[in-house]
């Protein structure tokens, strides 16, 4: 007992590790033995984030449940994790979806045991970077979580992966490239990998740095940072991966995708670029500010543009990460000013809003995935009048939907009107222009629900059994049920998430 | 139990029964609506308690039932949300739960209850009916129920929990939960029947207009919020609050923060009460089955609108002794037109559900004018009457279809518009209470004198409007008053007086009882409603009771604003259009034989198509905003920036790098680094092979080449050492 709550967090961190080790070792020709060995292996973290979130102290400053331990001890980078109230609702986040995406890809019938342990390394290497406290273990991690999602594009993908898995795989590596180089020089200036080492002295280091000017330099590093995480949120112009990724992997593939390898980027803003460079964060978050409206207005536009189901809905995450953005851009620009109050509204709003989208867009996807898994296609037009055919799948895509639309009453609401409340003072052209987007995303959900589900009964699925099974039942209903949770009260998510915030941006 | 506990309780029993039909027992279609209505019942008791409470409450205004708990924090502070009942929350709370009820009730025979299925019936058309066969043998055409009836009082609970919410919210964000749980339900409802296309057509159309006034009304709210730190109505409206917001400058020069923000939520309600320019989704939202039409666009959902200006009257009116009445003139006008706007459109319409539809906008129209000019009493006083009467016309109205469908039935003719009102006449003799109550419902619309509620109300508003000097607003309600009466005694003489004009009129058949008693009631209530506010210097009647409305409801904003005295102008102009209007649309319309024109489109002429087609409004919008909009999605974002642009320019960056390592392959790589390696490696086999030659094996050979070495050698040995000196 001792053991597992001093290694709370490497025990989170790691068991999937060893759950995919374990799966190599079963007999490949068992997949059902494989699937529930996968399942329940991913509910082992799941318990101890909860764990962890039951003895996590809100009101403590700092992180908790930190681990130390040396690992390069001679480029001065450590094993350390830490959790505060930023990154442990990630966390919980990740952990919730994995077992649900896991129980999703039941219905793989090919390689099983390989795609199964690709998702818990893919899990571990997201918890990884929500739970690292030294650059280079994050770094690390950023990195691993690539490889098995590159995979599972590229091997359960549909017909374009090929296409799609290297674009996504060659965007995000060359927007780490400049991270990389950025952190090393961060370790060769202040000596050390370690954040919170890092957050004292980096800020305030006043000198000139090989010949430039401090600023220039910081102003430089700042980018690259900001670069590499605006790829992977993605922030417009840089979200051209995100549609082609999204729309050729596997269900469980965009489920994670969209649940919470966007957040790892929205993460890095929280995490790095806003404490590690206030500065420059400030003088430049119109420009974040600005692309953060582009994606969402453009975002919506593109994503009612769409005839391919999956493909709106991928763009649809475009348009609701680009409220994440606005906020943490809100945030960035008024932090320290006489509008702190409204900074932490919109940081609350950010944060809340990247649960919330994990919730709901996971739910989208699975929805598609559960539509195409059945009619092997994902063409608008092919759709339409499912409702009497699957009543019940009906409901749940129109709940989902809603979510996803922002209604009053689930989660998505209260996310979204922190960050428009939170923003709406600092940046009220920005926001106004971004109520366009709030109006289009009524239009594209609509649009989704209208092309699948109205119109006199489908002829052509008649005789196909589109109605959604129990098990899919059950892979959805945990995240319907948060999602209508934090709309009614969000308090519980809340007080956690705004603890920390205004310690960090109060 | 006290009052504030049980104000928080009110919306929850339709959410349980909600959430319980669509879970359990939608198989079970007398659970499912038992379930509904006894839960509906739940919450209208306990909306009578706290109503009876309020009234009895002396001060309520100053002491409203209230309590509130902290809902989330915001940095150090916390967001609270409450329950509030308050003069103006207990009269629209009244009505609500009165009309909900009526509308449940009303439901079950509306959708055929008790009837058996029908053959062709699926999921998602309105029935068609079902044959039947009685104890002697014979084969009957009868109602057949409605495949989806569970699901439908699943969603009117949704919708009842809704409006009860924003009834009782005490502040502007729960009021705008309940606003878009009922946008929600307004669309499901709307396309309740989703397989016509003409009905997922107008859910969508529905929900996107109203959106766009919601997107505005959001900023408002953030606007108060980040302004006040607060969006509870007691705190907001206060007078230190308010002249705070009234001394802000806002974003847009020469607004204050308070003008900005009445704006915003100004927007909301165009939107969602269907003013003019968003009126365009009310008409098509008749799409809906019947209820859906009394129930949420006209008595409740689109009421709300209204209810939002009139509850945020203090902050609309802010700065009014700064001059700046630029929010309020505004509203004057949209109300004003769209009550004309819409009353126009109303004299062309032949379907007697989208008549309704055109007058409960022009209907709206009057209270926000109302509200524009200040008449805060009259608005509300308007806004509960209209409630009674215009559920019970809509009511009525599928009362009317109802019982023509009956005749349909009997004929078998199912190409025949049972809506259209020039194929009915004469139905008073077969559907006599549906008659008496649309005829009370009509006369009150038409604000028929002394008898009806309407008459109160809207010659309150135009006392209002007379009295404060507000003439062109006065000239413009007048007008629209009389078209109003025109119109319904239109519909009234189309539909019930006369002969009938079709096989099927003639073969109608009265409502059952669970349709009718509900429109008994109602019709109480569009009468007896106006009793409550007949003004004190009314000649005659005047004083016989008291003036309750104003008071109670005046009281709200602190001090019940002055009554205005009593003039005979808007009197006699309130009667005289009311009777000039019945007068003359009974004139016209009372001998049209069947298949003859409108007597008023031959008059109009072609001003008669433009009404017709409702001023062209939808293909107006969808020439300039849908189609444009759509192109910009599809074409420009989608296909030019995203696949062309910016993809273009990473398939460049890609090609870039692909065609640099060719580069370098054929330029760098093969000739230098290759062409070294292999100089090195060639030449030596070069060398090789030439040097080969030499050595042929051959020992005659060897001895030669070695003795011209030596000779060679030797001359040459000679030669350096005779050079020597």
């Amino acid at each position: 007992m001792d053991f597992i709550t001093s290694h709370l967090l490497s025990l989170i961190l790691f068991t999937p590790t060893v759950a995919a080790a374990l799966l190599i070792l079963l007999p490949r020709a068992q997949p059902k033995l494989l699937r529930w060995v996968a399942l329940l292996a991913s509910l082992v973290p799941l318990a101890l984030s909860l764990v962890a979130w039951m003895r996590f102290d809100m009101f403590a400053g700092g992180f908790q449940f930190e681990e130390l331990a040396g690992w390069y001890t001679s480029i001065g980078s450590n094993y350390h994790l830490g959790v505060d109230g930023l990154s442990l609702p990630m966390v919980l986040l990740t952990t919730l979806l994995t077992p649900l995406c896991i129980l999703a890809a039941f219905s793989i019938q090919e390689r099983v045991r390989v795609f199964l342990a690709l998702f818990l390394l893919l899990e571990t290497g997201m918890l990884g970077v929500f739970l690292s406290l030294d650059l280079l273990l994050f770094f690390v991690f950023w990195e691993v979580g690539l490889v098995p999602m590159y995979f599972l594009i590229n091997q359960w993908g549909s017909k374009n992966r090929d296409y799609a898995s290297l674009k996504f795989l060659i965007y995000t590596m060359g927007g780490s490239l400049g991270l990389l180089l950025a952190i090393q020089m961060l370790r060769l200036v202040v000596g050390t990998f370690d954040l919170p080492v890092l957050y004292e002295r980096w800020p305030s280091l006043n000198q000139s740095l090989f010949g430039l000017p401090i600023g220039t330099v910081k102003t430089i590093a700042f980018w690259a940072f900001t670069i590499a995480f605006a790829i992977k949120v993605p922030v417009w112009p840089f979200h051209t991966w995100l549609p082609d990724a999204h729309t050729e992997a596997p269900t469980a593939g965009s489920m994670i995708l969209a649940g919470v390898l966007l957040k790892l980027g929205a993460y890095g803003f929280l995490r790095l670029v806003l404490p590690l460079f206030p500065a420059q964060a400030q003088a430049f978050a119109w420009v974040l500010a600005l692309l953060a409206v582009a994606a969402i207005v453009f975002g919506a536009f593109a994503s009612w543009g769409q005839s391919d189901f999956k493909r709106l809905v991928a763009y649809s995450s475009v348009n609701h990460m680009g409220f994440v953005v606005l906020g943490i851009a809100a945030a960035a620009w008024a932090r320290g000013t006489a509008s702190a109050a409204d900074a932490v509204i919109a940081m609350n709003g950010a944060v809340l809003q990247m649960f919330n989208h994990g919730l709901s867009a996971a739910g989208m996807f699975f929805l598609v995935g559960v539509l195409y898994e059945r009619t092997h296609t994902r063409e608008l037009n092919d759709f339409g009048g499912l409702f009497p055919l699957a009543p019940i799948y009906g409901g749940i895509l129109i709940f989902t939907s809603m979510g996803s639309l922002g209604l009053p009453g689930l989660g998505g609401f209260v996310s979204e009107f922190l960050v428009v409340r939170g923003s709406w003072p600092i940046f009220p052209l920005f926001t106004a222009v971004a109520m366009l987007g709030l109006l289009l995303t009524g239009a594209y959900v609509l649009k989704a629900i209208q092309k699948v589900l109205h119109g006199a009964v489908n002829t052509r699925w008649k005789e196909t059994a589109l109605e959604i099974a129990p098990r899919e039942v059950i892979a959805i209903a945990p995240l319907m049920l948060l999602m209508l949770v934090i709309g009614i009260w969000p308090a519980w998510l809340l007080n956690v998430i705004n603890a920390a915030v205004s310690r960090l941006f109060g | 139990m006290p009052l504030e506990a049980l104000l928080w309780l009110i919306p929850l029993p339709p959410l349980v029964a909600f959430f319980v039909i669509l879970l359990f027992t939608r198989s079970n279609r007398k659970l499912s609506h038992a379930l509904a209505i006894g839960l509906l019942a739940v919450s209208w008791l306990m909306a009578m308690i706290v109503f009876a409470g309020a009234v009895r409450t002396d001060g309520l205004a100053e002491h409203p039932i209230q309590s509130s708990i902290p809902w989330f924090p915001t940095g150090s502070t916390v967001f609270s949300v409450g329950a509030l009942i308050d003069p103006l929350g207990a009269v629209t709370l009244f009505f609500v739960a009165w009309t909900l009820l009526a509308i449940f009730v009303y439901s079950v025979g509306y959708h055929n209850f008790g009837q058996p299925n029908g053959e062709h019936d699926t999921p998602g058309l309105p029935p068609h009916g079902a044959h039947s066969r009685d104890a002697s043998g014979h084969e009957h055409s009868v109602p057949s129920v409605e495949p989806l009836y569970s699901r439908f009082f699943a969603f009117i609970s949704l919708f009842a929990f809704g409006m009860l919410l924003l009834v009782v919210s005490d502040n502007l964000l729960t009021l705008f939960v309940g606003w878009e749980v009922m946008g929600l339900c307004s669309y499901l409802l709307i396309g309740f029947w989703y397989g016509k296309d003409s009905a997922k057509r107008a859910a969508v159309k529905a929900f996107l207009t109203t959106r766009v006034g919601d997107v505005f009304m959001l900023l408002g709210l953030a606007t108060l919020y980040a302004q006040t730190g607060t969006l509870s109505y007691r705190t907001l409206f206060s007078h230190e609050v308010l002249a705070r917001l009234v001394e802000t400058p806002s974003y847009i020069p020469g607004l204050s923060m308070a003008a900005l923000a009445g704006l915003f939520l100004f927007m909301g309600t165009v939107g969602k009460s269907a003013q003019w320019p968003l009126h365009v989704w009310l008409p098509d939202a008749m799409e809906g089955p019947t209820p859906v039409s009394a129930l949420i666009h006209a008595a409740t959902m689109v009421s709300a609108g209204v209810y939002l200006i009139v509850r945020c009257f203090p902050l609309l009116t802010a700065g009014l002794e700064h001059g700046s009445s630029f929010t309020l003139g505004l509203i004057a006008f949209i109300g004003a037109f769209s009550a004309l706007f819409a009353a126009t459109i109303a004299l062309a319409q032949n379907d007697i559900k989208r008549v309704l539809a055109y007058s409960t906008i022009s209907q709206l129209g009057y209270m926000v004018a109302a509200v524009g000019i200040g008449a805060y009493v009259a608005a509300a006083f308007h806004l509960l009457t209209h409630a009674f009467f215009k559920a019970l016309l809509f009511l009525g109205s599928g009362s009317v279809i109802h019982g023509v469908e009956h005749g349909v039935l009997h004929t078998g003719n199912h190409q025949l518009d049972a809506q259209d009102m020039f194929k009915m006449g004469g139905l008073r003799r077969r559907m006599p209470i549906t008659f008496a109550t649309f005829l009370i419902g009509g006369l009150a619309l038409s604000g028929f004198p002394l008898i009806t509620a309407g008459f109160w109300s809207k010659d309150e508003i135009l006392a209002d409007a007379f009295g404060h000097g507000h003439l062109i607003v006065f000239i413009t309600l007048a007008l629209s008053a009389l078209l109003t009466a025109f119109y319904t005694a239109r519909q009234i003489t189309l539909t019930f007086l006369g002969e009938p004009r079709t096989e099927e009129a003639r073969h109608a058949h009265e409502s059952v009882w669970t349709m009718t008693a509900p429109l008994v009631l109602l019709s109480v209530f569009a009468i007896a409603a106006g009793w409550v506010g007949i003004p004190e210097h009314f000649p005659g009647l005047g004083g016989l009771l008291p003036n309750w409305f104003h008071e109670f409801v005046g009281s709200t904003l602190g001090e019940a604003p002055e009554a205005v005295p009593f003039s005979a102008v808007p009197l006699l102009t309130s009667i005289g259009v009311a009777l000039t209007g019945l007068g003359l649309g009974w004139l016209v319309y009372r001998r049209i034989p069947a298949g003859a024109p409108d007597p008023v489109a031959r008059a109009l002429g072609p001003l008669h198509t433009l009404l017709k087609n409702k001023y062209y409004f939808d293909e107006f919008y969808d020439l300039i905003l849908v189609r444009p909009l759509r192109w910009f999605g599809e074409t420009f974002v989608y296909q030019w920036v995203d696949r062309g642009l910016i993809d273009g320019i990473l398939h460049g960056i890609g090609r870039l790098a692909a065609g640099l390592g060719f580069f370098f392959r054929r330029a760098i790589d093969l000739p230098v680094i290759n062409g070294f390696g292999d100089l090195v490696g060639e030449g030596t086999k070069r060398a090789g092979r030439s040097l080969r030659v030499l050595q042929t094996g051959r020992v005659q050979q060897y001895l030669l080449i070695g003795l011209i070495n030596v000779a060679v050698v030797g001359a040459l040995l000679f030669y350096l050492s005779a050079l020597r000196p």
